[in-house]
């Protein structure tokens, strides 16, 4: 329990089920006795598809839902016990954005403070702060509905730190926004966690959580799949990828099927025209695949062999490649 | 202490804020109500000659009715804002800051509060130009938006809560327009109950809007009886209070939904 006291944020067999509402009917396993600890000012990445139970887990940590068993603190505050003074604590931006589109900037941010008991001078350093931080100063008396989607994020994310929480929790932060502004946000974020907020982010891009998180978890169906640094992740998975592209779409889906017959393959996903294929030994494995091909009748622009990457440790946890994953969830 | 304030931050930071942006707001919802002032004020010009109806002239009868109606057809649709926040996000970042739910009520009260007062003034005004009389003087007509206000706070109170358990706003618009007609037309608010069928007399002794539409016409007469409007007032004051607290507990249910 020693290490858990420090934590910043501590899940223990967090389970939910939501009722489907028809009656006999067993409902919806949200989340299957997940369990993590995040250490103080780090960046966690909660990574998963749609359905995995990456914002049912945020909105149980920040106070919005309760889980039918498991235990949460934050901030060394147990959740379930005293939801009031967690709420003091932390930063919480939901999916959608949580600007009153009618306010500027700047308002959104004031009244936010208001409600923190934060008042005068101070409140208005805060927020002029915050709004030269995240670039919103010369957009501050513009009501919030004609922001870009990417300001909008920006401005979320600066409303809930008005009163400086420890820990912040952010539901897929940057979907939906260009690179550019992504790395805006980011670079803002990593910032905060060097001044020593704790940041706990969900996110549907791998690349993004493999860059700026000390730690990532991967769920899958509620449960935790793997966990550990990105480098941490790679290194687990023994074995090389063999990365295929062919002519079209409708190649690489035969590709697949030639590929499931080959012995050295142990899974394989397709993404468009581009067929990756988990192999012990890339080296070895690749004349068997190329072989396999040929005898298909398959024409093949570029092959590579490459070091894992998440997408690859996603497949080998989960059974589906990430991208699958969220085409499964979204059916 | 603390509720009171972040109360008066979300109504003046928020509300007022939305209403001064948008005061179109306030006077869309007053376009059916004038309307039907006119248009009824027409239409049973002489049906105060019948024997037994009492007052004067129909828009003098006519125009508490109206007032009642607006108040309880605009606070009818306030869970509409709710469900807004909810999918925008707003909600759950109210409801992850330490914000009493109890503030989160009273302010959209308050803003509900507001806007009635403004719509039953030119309610009143209206029927006022078109030949309306309120021998109660000024006083009456305080105690006549006053009333309007009550019955406004106990049917937003009403709305707010259905929003937070539906989720829906199909089910709000549902319930607003299955409950609202028919809470009026079993009333005296068009017609004095001298003249309807008994049952229908016997309904409205149980229909606030009732209350409130006969508190509201007793109020602007010329020497009121106070006591009647009175009791009146106070049971809808108590309605208003059993619907805002109701309205403060669906936030749990809510997040127990989510």
């Amino acid at each position: 329990m020693a290490h858990e006291a420090a934590s910043a944020i501590v899940a223990q067999d967090l389970s939910k089920i939501y009722k489907s509402g028809k009656r006999g009917s067993a409902g919806v396993r949200a989340l299957d006795g997940l369990s993590f600890c995040v250490q103080p000012g780090t960046v966690y990445a909660l990574l998963g598809p749609n359905g995995a139970g990456k914002t049912t887990t945020v909105r149980i940590l920040t106070t919005l839902s309760k889980p039918d068993a498991g235990q949460v603190s934050v901030a060394g505050i147990d959740v379930l016990a005293r939801p009031g003074r967690v709420r003091s604590v932390i930063g919480a931006v939901s999916q959608h954005t949580g600007a009153v589109g009618r306010l500027t900037g700047e308002e959104n941010l004031l009244m936010q403070g208001g409600l923190y008991g934060i008042r005068g001078r101070e409140l208005r350093q805060r927020v002029t702060h915050l709004l030269e931080v995240f670039g919103l100063a010369e957009a501050a008396r513009r009501q919030a509905r004609t922001y870009s989607g990417g300001m909008r994020r920006r401005l979320d994310v600066a409303t809930v730190l008005v009163h400086r929480p420890a820990v912040l929790f952010l539901d897929e932060p940057t979907t939906g926004l260009d690179p550019e502004a992504r790395a805006n946000l980011w670079a803002v974020l990593t910032e905060l966690t060097a001044a020593g907020t704790t940041i706990l982010v969900t996110t549907h891009y791998l690349e993004e959580a493999d860059q700026y998180a000390a730690k990532i978890a991967i769920i899958d169906r509620g449960r935790m799949v793997a966990e550990g640094t990105a480098d941490e992740l790679k290194a687990g998975l023994r074995g090389d990828s063999i990365v295929l592209e062919l002519d079209s779409a409708d190649g690489a889906e035969r590709a697949q099927k030639v590929l499931v017959e080959v012995q050295e393959v142990t899974a394989s996903t397709v993404s468009g025209s581009v067929v990756r294929a988990r192999v012990a030994d890339g080296r070895r494995a690749l004349p068997a695949v190329l072989g396999g091909l040929e005898a298909g009748r398959l024409g093949v622009r570029s092959v590579t062999v490459a070091r894992p990457s998440l997408d690859d440790v996603y497949l080998h946890h989960s059974g589906r490649s990430f991208r699958q994953a969220e085409g499964i969830a979204a059916a | 202490m603390n509720a009171i304030r972040q109360t008066w931050v979300i109504f003046t930071g928020r509300y007022l804020r939305e209403l001064y942006r948008q005061p179109a707001v306030i006077f869309i919802a007053l376009l059916q109500p004038i309307i039907w002032l006119l248009l009824f004020g027409a239409l049973f010009k002489d049906v105060s000659r019948i024997p037994g109806f009492g007052t004067g002239s129909y828009i003098t009868y006519l125009t508490p009715g109206v007032v009642i109606m607006t108040a309880i057809f605009g606070s009818s649709w306030t869970g509409m804002s709710y469900i807004e926040d909810m999918d925008n996000g707003v909600l759950d970042r109210f409801l992850t800051a330490p914000v009493s739910r109890g503030a989160l009520t009273a302010a959209m009260l308050a803003y509900q509060a507001v806007t009635t007062i403004v719509q039953s003034a030119i309610i009143i005004g209206i029927g006022w130009a078109t030949g309306a009389d309120f021998p109660g003087g000024l006083a009456g007509l305080v105690v006549l938006i006053s009333i309007s206000v009550l019955i406004a706070l106990a049917m937003a109170g009403l709305s707010n809560g259905f929003a937070l358990l539906t989720k829906q706003r199909e089910a709000l618009i549902g319930a607003s327009t299955t409950l609202v007609l028919p809470l009026t037309f079993l009333s005296g608010a068009f017609l004095s109950l001298r003249l309807v069928p008994s049952w229908i007399a016997d309904v409205a002794r149980f229909n606030p809007v009732h209350w409130a539409e006969s508190a509201g016409r007793i109020a602007v007469q010329a020497s009121p009886t106070w006591g009647t409007v009175g009791s009146y007032a106070g049971f809808l004051a108590i309605a208003a209070g059993v619907t805002a607290f109701a309205a403060t507990r669906a936030f749990r249910t809510y997040q127990r939904s989510i």
